[in-house]
């Protein structure tokens, strides 16, 4: 399994693209937003909470259909399939993977980014836990739509439009732990939260992800 | 004899085919009914105006929005564990009904909204739950379209209905904590002491009834189609084999 992540991350890193486009593209995100908004600082500070996280999760999104689909192609996921790995934890680490070259880029920037966007002060360590927490439940349910749509020619499109209702619940309690954050309010709620869900996916959804993939290439 | 049978593709045809115009029957009775009762005999409410009649139509369309996802992963269930083909077409035929009804649920509630709240659209929970639940529609919709082969495409939206009716529910009480809205509590439960008066309760009663049959013969008609479609489709099949 270790040896599936590295490959993955190698993978990730050389074959260009992968590794660093979803950063560049939250970077976009983020400096479009005050051109769209007006650059007027309070503004800024008030919406800088829900844009990083709507930039994380369009990021997150945009590196989706990479997860499985040059393996389909070339033919490694059935050999991943009939490994003596069961499929669930090859799911997982694919996820790692994918949460490794997106994810956590997204969350070691974000307080960069903060900057730009007038984040409060006090908000920055908030904004970097609730990626923290949240970004590994985006990556999981991200397999499981990847996983959905692996054998379709042209599943980029359907791919958003099936996991974009799956991070309503996530984007709502990261955004809002942030604001709390930024506000000084009892940010426990939230945090609960987003750990639960974070926690509830990385637990269950890899079987449903490994499901659609036995499916697909049945 | 047992309720398995009906998962036979003839039996469910023979079975529907008498069943079907009870159906068709019973609802047009019950919607014409419970409408007309509801739009003309009922008086107008104080302080909602005659603006509350949206009700008949938005409270119904709301209740079946819901229950045809929750339908549809009964059938999904059924399929994924017993693979009988009849349950799967039955998600698949209610799936666009179901996105339908939760349009009409939007729609009438921004129609209803405005007047109400001076608003055609809030970021109420409920709103947004249901706008959220529209596009879990849209998703399966999208991929059974997308799967060119049936139990293929049947498998994998079974597992999106199970997936995602549980974040459906996750998505509502996250927007429900998200942002206290302008939406009424329910006013319909069995047990709560604030009732609605006896005057709009019966014929909103009829309307629920009506749909609920409505959505019946519906759901009949399309898993009919879908299983002649699929006969169709195994005959071609067969003669290009040929």
């Amino acid at each position: 399994m270790i040896a599936l992540l590295m490959r993955d991350l190698r993978l990730a890193v050389r074959a260009g693209g992968g590794f660093g486009l979803g950063l560049a593209f939250f970077l976009i995100v983020v400096t479009l937003v005050p051109f769209g908004v007006g650059p007027e600082g309070k503004i800024l500070a008030r919406i800088a909470p829900g844009i990083l996280w709507v930039g994380a999760l369009l990021a997150c999104l945009l590196s989706l259909d990479r997860i499985f689909a040059l393996d389909y192609e070339d033919g490694s996921l059935d050999l991943l399939v009939t490994a003596p790995v069961p499929l669930e934890g090859v799911v997982s680490i694919k996820a790692l993977a994918h949460w490794i070259t997106t994810g956590l880029p997204l969350v070691v920037a974000a307080p960069v980014f903060g900057i730009l966007l007038h984040l409060p002060q006090g908000a920055h360590v908030w904004m970097v836990i609730s990626l923290l927490l949240g970004t590994p439940a985006l990556s999981v349910l991200g397999t499981f739509g990847a996983a959905l749509t692996v054998g379709l020619k042209r599943g980029g499109l359907l791919l958003s439009l099936l996991v974009l209702p799956f991070y309503v619940p996530t984007l709502i309690f990261g955004a809002e732990l942030v604001r709390r954050g930024a506000e000084g309010m009892n940010t426990e709620t939230p945090l609960l939260m987003l750990a639960g869900i974070t926690a509830a996916t990385v637990a269950l959804v890899p079987f449903a992800s490994a499901a659609a993939i036995r499916v697909n290439l049945r | 004899m047992s309720i398995w049978e009906y998962a036979n593709p003839v039996k469910f045809m023979k079975t529907t085919d008498k069943i079907l115009p009870w159906t068709v029957g019973i609802a047009a009775i019950t919607l014409i009914v419970g409408l007309v009762w509801g739009y003309f005999f009922v008086p107008a409410a104080e302080n909602f105006g005659g603006s509350v009649k949206v009700i008949y139509v938005h409270v119904p369309a709301a209740m079946m929005a819901i229950n045809i996802w929750v339908m549809m992963v009964v059938t999904s269930l059924i399929w994924l564990i017993r693979r009988h083909h009849v349950s799967a077409l039955a998600a698949k035929a209610a799936a666009p009904i179901g996105a339908v009804m939760t349009l009409i649920a939007l729609i009438t509630g921004a129609v209803w909204g405005q007047p109400m709240w001076g608003t055609w659209w809030e970021w109420d929970p409920r709103l947004t739950s249901f706008l959220i639940l529209f596009l879990f529609y849209l998703g399966y919709i999208a991929l059974w379209a997308a799967v060119e082969n049936p139990d293929t495409a049947a498998d994998l939206t079974g597992v999106l209905s199970l997936v995602g009716g549980v974040f459906a529910v996750l998505s509502r009480y996250a927007a429900n904590f998200w942002n206290q809205g302008l939406h009424q509590g329910a006013t319909l439960s069995m047990d709560s002491e604030q009732h609605i008066a006896d005057v709009y309760w019966f014929p909103l009663l009829l309307c629920l009834a009506g749909f609920i049959f409505f959505f019946l013969a519906l759901v009949l008609i399309r898993t009919r189609t879908e299983v002649r479609a699929r006969r169709l489709g195994a005959i071609q099949q067969r003669e290009r084999m040929a």
